[in-house]
């Protein structure tokens, strides 16, 4: 090993990545330049437009201010995880029925927030899904269809709870 | 049922077939970009690449001295580190594109790194390569710079006055430009029964688009080619200034633009970085990739707006609007940007004249220099400013008459059988509805009832207003003879391929290059109905310089109208090769021909058909008797569409608000927008953008502004101090339609991208001014932030 680098081992989507990092490495650029999963994106570095959203053990964090060696040991969730077997997620479903997307650039990042939130709060209130989403910054759609894709991806979800 | 969009696009074409054109098809290129699948500059990577990174001035105003690059070329990593001075004779100067006659336009040399002087904070002054990012920014740190510090001013009223700092040598007063513009019979403003008159502000913007600017440049030695990856609205532009630059042939250097995460006109400019990232892959033969931070773009990345205007607008007693002249103070920045010269003269004072029957029109435009970032397109690009100020002084005009404001407006609007309309600045409206549209947006939010409630309210001590702004915007740029005419280095048609592959399958290339706006599907949508060509088997091809004969971009709202003009002749040139082969396999001739649900027969024998890929196939089978003879093989046409005339949509958007009385707070009750860009290929990608476009324009009315304190420091350098809205504060939006055809477009469309920040921005403010009409308020600088509310209540009150 280099001198000064760590061993860092993260779990992303189900699949371990481990390589010898600069302690300064963010965790953004640990997934998109050694995990090779660009769709995690960087909009400002400042933990300002969530544009690099992504889940870590559940919970909603913003890659661009995490170092990789935090994320040691941890299990991450980026959007290429939300489809599973060419099936897509009822958030992407509902965000591509909708138009809640325009240039696509912060659709990863909104995508996560959406799944964090449904994940404490399988029923939103209109209110409720703009504050969750507060912290992704989009500067195409205006948000409505945003907000109505994750309202309509909710309901859907929670159909589809009480037909099982 | 089919949707009105539909019949209307039916209406166009004059033909009834399956349409899927007006209808909400959902987008293809989502597909890839809900997965996180999409590429985007920045998402590419080659073995051995190297990155850049540029040392940029903290100064705004300041004398080079000496770069000390030593000890950044001695850290383990870098590559290279050159400055101003390696670099001044190695490339020319970036031109602007837009060389605006008759106004004294300025020289002003913009080098892709400065040498001499530094111009503003975040003038490149040396650039590193390195083996990592995170080294090239460590180097960066070591180089020294020697500066002499001068004053500096970034105010462009401060900049004109005798004793400002100069930026330019030879460059009195920093004025730039200098155009006079006078249309219609002047003397209306000496026989006006009433002058009211205002200073008028659009606040300088950062278009922020979530995507910073990045490339990547990859030079073949063995070929002595280079191409460049980058964030582009107008990829062949800027291989054209590129070359001019670096003195390289078009035919040496390829520019990919892949998918581009938002614009909003700050990626059409011709930018230093990405001159010096050519320059050195060239140099050290290796790929080198630059990506801006936040940070970067926000200093460096061009910025919108930024006029103060002094505005006179002459009337009659009846409310007959005679006319306006203008003087307006346009900050220009830096140096004059790729179209700067021409957003607040051409593209905004030949609207002065708006929906309304003006006879005169009179401006002058005075571009001036200042120690900030170059000022150019953004969203509207000078049509939002000349909307603005109209709207406001109509708004103005009425409350000094005490006349309702929309009916102010019905008076002297230009009527639906007076177009084509020749206005006093010179544009020919193509055609117009102004009171169906006006009256639908008032039907909607109930006009007539909310006045009356607003004034029983404010009765009670409540601030509430309603607001109306409406527009005619001049869009998709353009008749080349025109922009020429204006000083433009390039005509603004628009080229398309279409081709038919052997099987049928459709590949369609475009000039424009869609970074948002969702052209892969609507012209997908076209296509398809033009060609009665199964949706599924057409693909769009767009933002390569070796793959699209030639392109001028996407901005402007043009797109729609003048790339799918151009996509929609296309086809039906392919048809009608397509016909005369199906007269020879079918023993007839082409007269005979009918073509039908995507399938050619003779009139005469209905049941032996051919369908396009039976032509196709036989197109570049092309033997065994297949072509007429003397036909060429194949089935693919090009076209170059250079549109007669400008498209002018239009519309109204009206809103209401209530001003918390103790924090001043706005807060948007209701707003309704009623836009008209004529046929609709997709309404749901119209009305998404429109809902982008009113929440840009209502950043502008309540939120955003990019400050530059005394010394030049831009304050509003992250996203935690430039104001971009979030979805806690924009307001929900009822939108309708109207649809009146452009009658010289080949599709009818007009262009709909910018029309919401058009319209949003003097709506909000209207409505504001009305909801404080009891305090005699005429105007309030935006952002309409409580702070700026409170200030001018209180001077109303002592």
């Amino acid at each position: 090993m280099m001198e000064g680098l760590v061993k860092v081992s993260i779990d992303i989507n189900g699949k371990k990545y481990t390589d010898d990092v600069e302690p300064r490495l963010l965790l953004v650029d640990f997934i998109r330049d050694i995990a090779r999963l660009k769709g995690t994106h960087i909009g400002c570095d400042t933990t300002s437009c969530g544009a690099c959203t992504i889940l870590i053990d559940g919970m909603s964090v913003k890659s661009c201010t995490m170092f990789a060696v935090e994320a040691d040991g941890r299990k991450i969730q980026t959007v290429e995880s939300l489809a599973t077997d060419d099936k897509l997620h009822p958030l992407q479903e509902a965000f591509w029925e909708h138009h809640a997307l325009q240039c696509g650039y912060c659709t990863p990042g909104m995508l996560m927030s959406s799944t964090f939130l449904l994940s404490r709060n399988s029923d939103p209130t209109e209110e409720e899904i703009r504050e969750g989403i507060a912290g992704n910054i989009c500067r195409c759609t205006g948000y409505i269809n945003i907000i109505k894709a994750v309202k309509d991806a909710a309901g859907k979800i929670n159909a589809g709870k009480e037909t099982e | 049922m089919p949707q009105e969009a539909q019949v209307i696009m039916e209406k166009v074409s004059g033909r009834k077939v399956n349409r899927i054109s007006g209808t909400r098809m959902k987008r293809k290129e989502d597909a890839r970009m809900i997965t996180g699948m999409g590429t985007y500059t920045d998402d590419i990577k080659f073995p051995d690449m190297m990155y850049a990174a540029f040392l940029r001035s903290p100064y705004a105003h300041a004398r080079i001295r000496s770069v000390k690059t030593e000890k950044a070329k001695e850290l383990p990593g870098v590559v290279e580190v050159l400055t101003g001075n390696d670099l001044k004779d190695k490339m020319s100067p970036i031109p602007t594109a837009w060389n605006l006659p008759n106004a004294d336009l300025k020289h002003t040399p913009y080098y892709s790194i400065a040498f001499d002087k530094a111009r503003y904070v975040g003038d490149p002054v040396a650039v590193v390569v390195a083996r990592s990012p995170y080294i090239a920014r460590d180097a960066i740190e070591l180089i020294d710079v020697d500066y002499e510090i001068l004053a500096a001013v970034s105010n462009q009223e401060d900049a004109v006055k005798e004793g400002s700092p100069r930026l330019y040598e030879g460059i009195e007063n920093n004025v730039a430009l200098n155009w006079k513009f006078a249309g219609g019979d002047e003397s209306v403003f000496d026989q006006a029964d009433v002058i009211i008159k205002e200073r008028l502000r659009n606040q300088r913007l950062q278009p922020s688009a979530m995507e910073t600017r990045s490339a990547i440049a990859k030079y073949e030695q063995g070929k002595d080619e280079t191409t460049i990856w980058m964030t582009s609205q107008n990829p062949h532009v800027h291989r054209y200034l590129f070359s001019s630059v670096l003195g390289i042939p078009e035919n040496k250097l390829r520019v990919i633009s892949p998918d581009v995460g938002g614009a909003f006109g700050s990626k059409i400019a011709c930018y230093g970085p990405e001159v010096v990232l050519i320059y050195l892959s060239r140099k050290l033969k290796a790929p080198v990739k630059w990506t801006e931070d936040r940070r970067e773009n926000y200093l460096s990345t061009t910025h919108g707006r930024d006029h103060v205007h002094y505005v006179e607008m002459a009337a009659k007693k009846d409310g007959t609007i005679l006319g306006v002249r203008v003087k307006v103070y346009s900050n220009l920045g830096g140096w004059i940007s790729t179209v700067a010269p021409g957003v607040a003269t051409v593209l905004s004072v030949l609207m002065y004249s708006a929906q309304y029957k003006m006879q005169a029109v009179q401006c002058e435009v005075i571009g001036v220099l200042t120690n900030t970032m170059a000022v150019d397109a953004y969203r509207g690009a000078g049509r939002p400013e000349a909307t603005f100020i109209v709207e406001r002084m109509v708004d103005n005009l009425a409350r000094k008459l005490e006349m309702d404001p929309a009916e102010l407006r019905r008076k002297n609007y230009i009527k639906k059988e007076e177009f084509p309309f020749a206005t006093v600045t010179g544009t020919l409206y193509d055609s117009g509805d102004y009171h169906t549209a006006l009256e639908k947006a008032l039907d909607l939010i109930d006009y007539r009832k909310q006045v009356a409630e607003n004034k029983k309210l404010r009765k009670e001590g409540k601030l509430v207003g309603t607001g109306i702004g409406s527009y005619v915007e001049m869009s998709g740029a353009g008749p080349s003879k025109i922009v020429r005419a204006t000083g433009y280095g390039l005509g603004l048609w628009e080229s398309a391929t279409v081709r038919v592959h052997p099987t049928g399958k459709v590949s369609v290339l475009t000039g424009g290059h869609p970074h948002g706006q969702g052209e892969d599907t609507t012209f997908a949508q076209l296509v398809s109905d033009e060609l009665q060509a199964p949706y599924e088997d057409i693909e769009l091809v767009h933002g390569d310089t070796a793959i699209i004969p030639f392109g001028m971009g996407t901005y402007a709202s043009r797109t729609t109208p003048i790339a799918g003009g151009a996509i929609a002749l296309a086809c039906r040139k392919v048809l009608k090769k397509a016909t005369v082969i199906a007269a020879h396999m079918l023993n007839t001739t082409p007269d005979n021909i009918v073509y039908d649900n995507g399938e050619f027969y003779s009139e005469g024998n209905p049941t032996e058909k051919r369908k396009l890929s039976d032509i196709a196939y036989s197109a570049y089978g092309a033997g065994f008797d297949q072509l007429p003879e003397g036909m060429e093989p194949g089935l693919e046409e090009t076209t170059f569409y250079d549109p007669e005339n400008f498209v002018f949509p239009f519309g109204t958007h009206v809103c209401n608000v209530e001003i918390d009385p103790e924090t001043f707070q706005v807060k948007i009750k209701r707003y309704v927008a009623v836009d008209d860009c004529g046929p609709q290929l997709n309404p749901m990608i119209v009305e998404g953008q429109i809902h982008g476009g009113i929440v840009q324009g209502l950043a502008q009315a309540l939120y955003e502004e990019s400050i530059y304190d005394e010394s030049g420091n831009l304050i509003t350098a992250s996203l935690a101090d430039y104001a971009v809205p979030t979805a806690v504060e924009v307001p929900r939006f009822e939108t309708a339609s109207t649809f009146t055809p452009s009658p010289h477009n080949p599709i009818g469309a007009k262009g709909v991208g910018e029309a919401g920040t058009i319209a949003a921005a003097p709506a909000l403010v209207n409505a504001v001014i009305d909801a404080l009409s009891e305090y005699g308020i005429s105007n309030i600088d935006m952002p309409l932030k409580p702070e700026n509310i409170w200030k001018a209540v209180r001077a109303a009150k002592s």
